[in-house]
């Protein structure tokens, strides 16, 4: 801006841009210098901790004598609550975003009476810790939750699925769907509504327009907004803790290991082997939605 | 310009079928209350023209277009016809018409043969006769070797014939065009302008081409309606639009208008604000319009003549457009040969042939003398 400013100006421009040229150059470097707080911040409190926390998780397992990160690899007990974990997470995603993307279209398109209160109460659990949806979870399935009721009523045994993997799976879903929702409703507002008109224009019914159109233009949407939903599910707590499940999610394992054992090694691998799957997942869809949004089909 | 489109397949075997909308208006609910789009509107869209539907931003083009094709409803009472067929119910997937978009609205996730054999694909073909059709229609556009080209890899110009060919490739009964050249710089417009009227023409399928481009619309339309605030104020040829306009918006919308106040009547004269013009006008209109080209430069010593001094000049290339002070409250806008020198403040002298005089009176059109209509229609570019 400065620069095509002072080059209008012809003989004395000449002259002057290479002073500006030179203050760029300063200004560059005073950037530089003004990120170094902000570089050293990071470092202290985000690298130093999790380098430890690797070097850590390469110790002695307390119970085996192992080296952790071998110990989780090598007992069925671990390694049984990573798969389950994963399983668990990777079908709440996909679900969480085949309910999400057909609800999400829907608002997106239709304008009723109550959409926008309908709106509001589907952001609502967008704010509750995981402690609460496990409460809700026990109230819909717990000893004396609403199905524990009706079960009851209709065959005199009490239906409770709250603190098994069904529970967490509810629990999940409900704190996964509405944040889908949100991403799913923009995405479909911003798709071209001609895309949607040429197709039909040419023939195409409605499923035809959904599967032509609709889907590959939000896939990019439902990729990177499933990939953070299993992300959130590897990681969620509150929830599994709140339900007490005999499933050992990998959060609740480490936990377990670090205030029940004090088995610091086995805490620390487990928590990086979390991050690591999560990590590849999440560059995984990347490295997809960037190839959906491209449209190289 | 030669077109660049080749020799066309066997296309539009179709008999071409008539449009006709019958009271079709269409009011919007918005939040301060009702919004009237369109008021009724009675059209016939012969079979095999091209209607080029012209107006300002608003006035109701794209509402009407819309209604065509069925993406949009008119409000109760209203009717479309496809020749004997009411298709006023009828959802746009089943009235079989093409469309071609201002922004392409080609399918990203296609290829270009992909996105051309979109339809015909829909309609269940095999992939024999798909592969046939669209490398037929890759042809009529002057596409070829682009068939696996990805959608984003394609120049506007090339876009907008990939689209003209997907909407041509299911022979549809009527094509439909909503500004298709708006996003296209003016080189690549006239060529694309020039394709799709030779292909229009050859075809011989009933299409309706909205624009707000004047130029486009006198070279496209067989007919023009032009619209005014969701009404047509005139449907005609493209030259009874420009030399018999029936109300003062069409003149002014398209191309340029001067205006003559009549001060009073002579001889075979009309009196006006700084001269007279030769005519036997007997009309009761008040005031004669007349086109920049229609005005004649003329020597000093005839007779009657307007005169004034050029306050203006602009070189246009092929004729220069002078503004000329007569004392009116607006000068007068004359075209000239590009050769001839004029100054500002040079005094000039002009005169006007009696037949490219007009008046407009409201809704309907008067020849300055009733025995002169076809000659006006008929006379000067
Ligand atoms: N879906 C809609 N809801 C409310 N009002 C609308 C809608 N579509 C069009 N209108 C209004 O109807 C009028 C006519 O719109 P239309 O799109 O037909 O104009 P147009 O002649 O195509 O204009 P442009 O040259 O800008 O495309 C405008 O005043 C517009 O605001
Ligand atoms: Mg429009």
């Amino acid at each position: 801006m400065s620069q095509s400013l002072l080059t209008t100006g012809g003989q004395p421009a000449s002259r002057a841009a290479p002073s500006a040229q030179a203050r760029r150059h300063h200004g560059k470097w005073l950037a530089h210098w003004a990120l170094a707080p902000a570089l050293a911040f990071f470092l202290a409190f985000w690298l130093l901790p999790f380098v430890q926390l690797m070097v850590m998780g390469a110790g002695a397992d307390s119970s085996s004598g192992e080296p952790g990160y071998w110990a989780v690899l090598t007992h069925r007990q671990y390694l049984f609550s990573l798969l389950v974990t994963v399983l668990l997470s990777l079908a709440v995603a996909v679900l969480a975003v085949v309910i999400a993307a057909i609800c999400g279209c829907f608002l997106a398109r239709n304008h009723f009476f109550g959409r926008s209160l309908l709106l509001s109460m589907l952001t609502f659990p967008l704010a509750f810790p995981g402690v609460v949806v496990g409460f809700l979870v026990i109230m819909l399935g717990g000893r004396q939750g609403l199905s524990a009721q009706l079960g009851q009523l209709l065959a005199s045994e009490r239906w409770t699925f709250a603190y098994s993997l069904t529970g967490l799976f509810i629990g999940y879903l409900y704190f996964s769907i509405p944040r889908v929702i949100m991403t799913v409703m923009a995405a479909c507002e911003k798709l071209d509504t001609s895309l949607e008109e040429a197709a039909r224009s040419l023939g195409a019914n409605s499923w035809r327009v959904i599967a032509d159109v609709l889907i590959p233009g939000i896939r990019p949407a439902l990729i990177s907004t499933g990939a953070i939903c299993f992300a959130t599910s590897m990681g969620a707590f509150g929830t599994a803790f709140t339900l007490g499940t005999r499933i050992n999610v990998v959060p609740m394992a480490i936990y377990g290991e670090f205030t029940n054992y004090a088995n610091f090694a086995m805490s620390a691998a487990l928590s990086v082997l979390l991050g690591a799957v999560t990590w590849l997942a999440l560059a995984m869809a990347r490295r997809l939605s960037a190839d959906a949004s491209l449209g190289g089909a | 310009m030669k077109s660049t489109f080749a020799t066309l397949p066997q296309v539009a075997h179709r008999e071409p079928v008539r449009i006709r909308l019958r009271q079709c208006a269409r009011t919007f609910a918005g939040r301060q209350g009702q919004h009237t789009a369109l008021h009724p509107l009675d059209l016939a869209v012969e079979p095999g023209e091209t209607l080029v539907l012209l107006g300002p931003s608003g006035c109701g083009k794209t509402t009407t277009l819309r209604i065509i094709s069925g993406l949009e409803q008119p409000d109760a009472g209203g009717e479309v016809w496809f020749g004997d067929e009411q298709v006023t119910h009828l959802p746009i997937e089943k009235r079989d018409v093409g469309m071609v978009f201002q922004n392409y609205a080609l399918f990203p996730n296609m290829n270009v043969a992909a996105n051309i054999g979109y339809g015909l694909k829909i309609r269940g073909y095999s992939a024999e006769v798909i592969r046939q059709r669209t490398g037929e229609m890759v042809d009529m556009v002057h596409l070829q070797g682009l068939e696996q080209r990805a959608i984003h890899e394609l120049s506007g110009g090339q876009k907008q014939r990939v689209a003209l060919a997907r909407a041509m490739a299911v022979q549809p009964r009527v094509l439909l065009f909503d500004e298709p050249l708006a996003a296209l710089d003016a080189k690549l417009r006239d060529r694309l302008r020039i394709d799709i009227g030779q292909l229009l023409r050859q075809l011989g399928i009933t299409a309706v081409y909205v624009t707000h481009d004047q130029a486009e619309a006198m070279a496209l339309g067989d007919r023009i309606a032009v619209m005014e605030k969701g009404r047509i104020a005139q449907l005609g040829t493209p030259q009874q639009i420009y030399h018999q306009p029936a109300t003062a918006f069409v003149a002014d919308f398209i191309g340029t208008v001067n205006r003559f106040a009549i001060l009073g009547r002579g001889q075979g004269s009309l009196q006006v604000t700084g001269g007279g013009l030769p005519s036997d006008y007997q009309g009761d209109a008040s005031l004669l319009y007349c086109r920049p080209e229609d005005v004649r430069i003329c020597t000093d010593d005839e007779p009657v003549a307007v005169r004034g001094r050029v306050i203006q000049r602009f070189f246009l290339g092929q004729s220069q457009r002078l503004l000329v002070d007569t004392g009116a409250a607006e000068p007068l806008q004359v075209d000239s040969s590009s050769r001839q020198h004029w100054q500002v403040g040079d005094a000039i002298s002009l005169s006007v042939p009696a037949d490219a005089l007009f008046a407009i009176t409201g809704n309907q059109t008067q020849p300055h003398a009733g025995e002169k209509a076809e000659s006006a229609a008929g006379s000067s570019t």
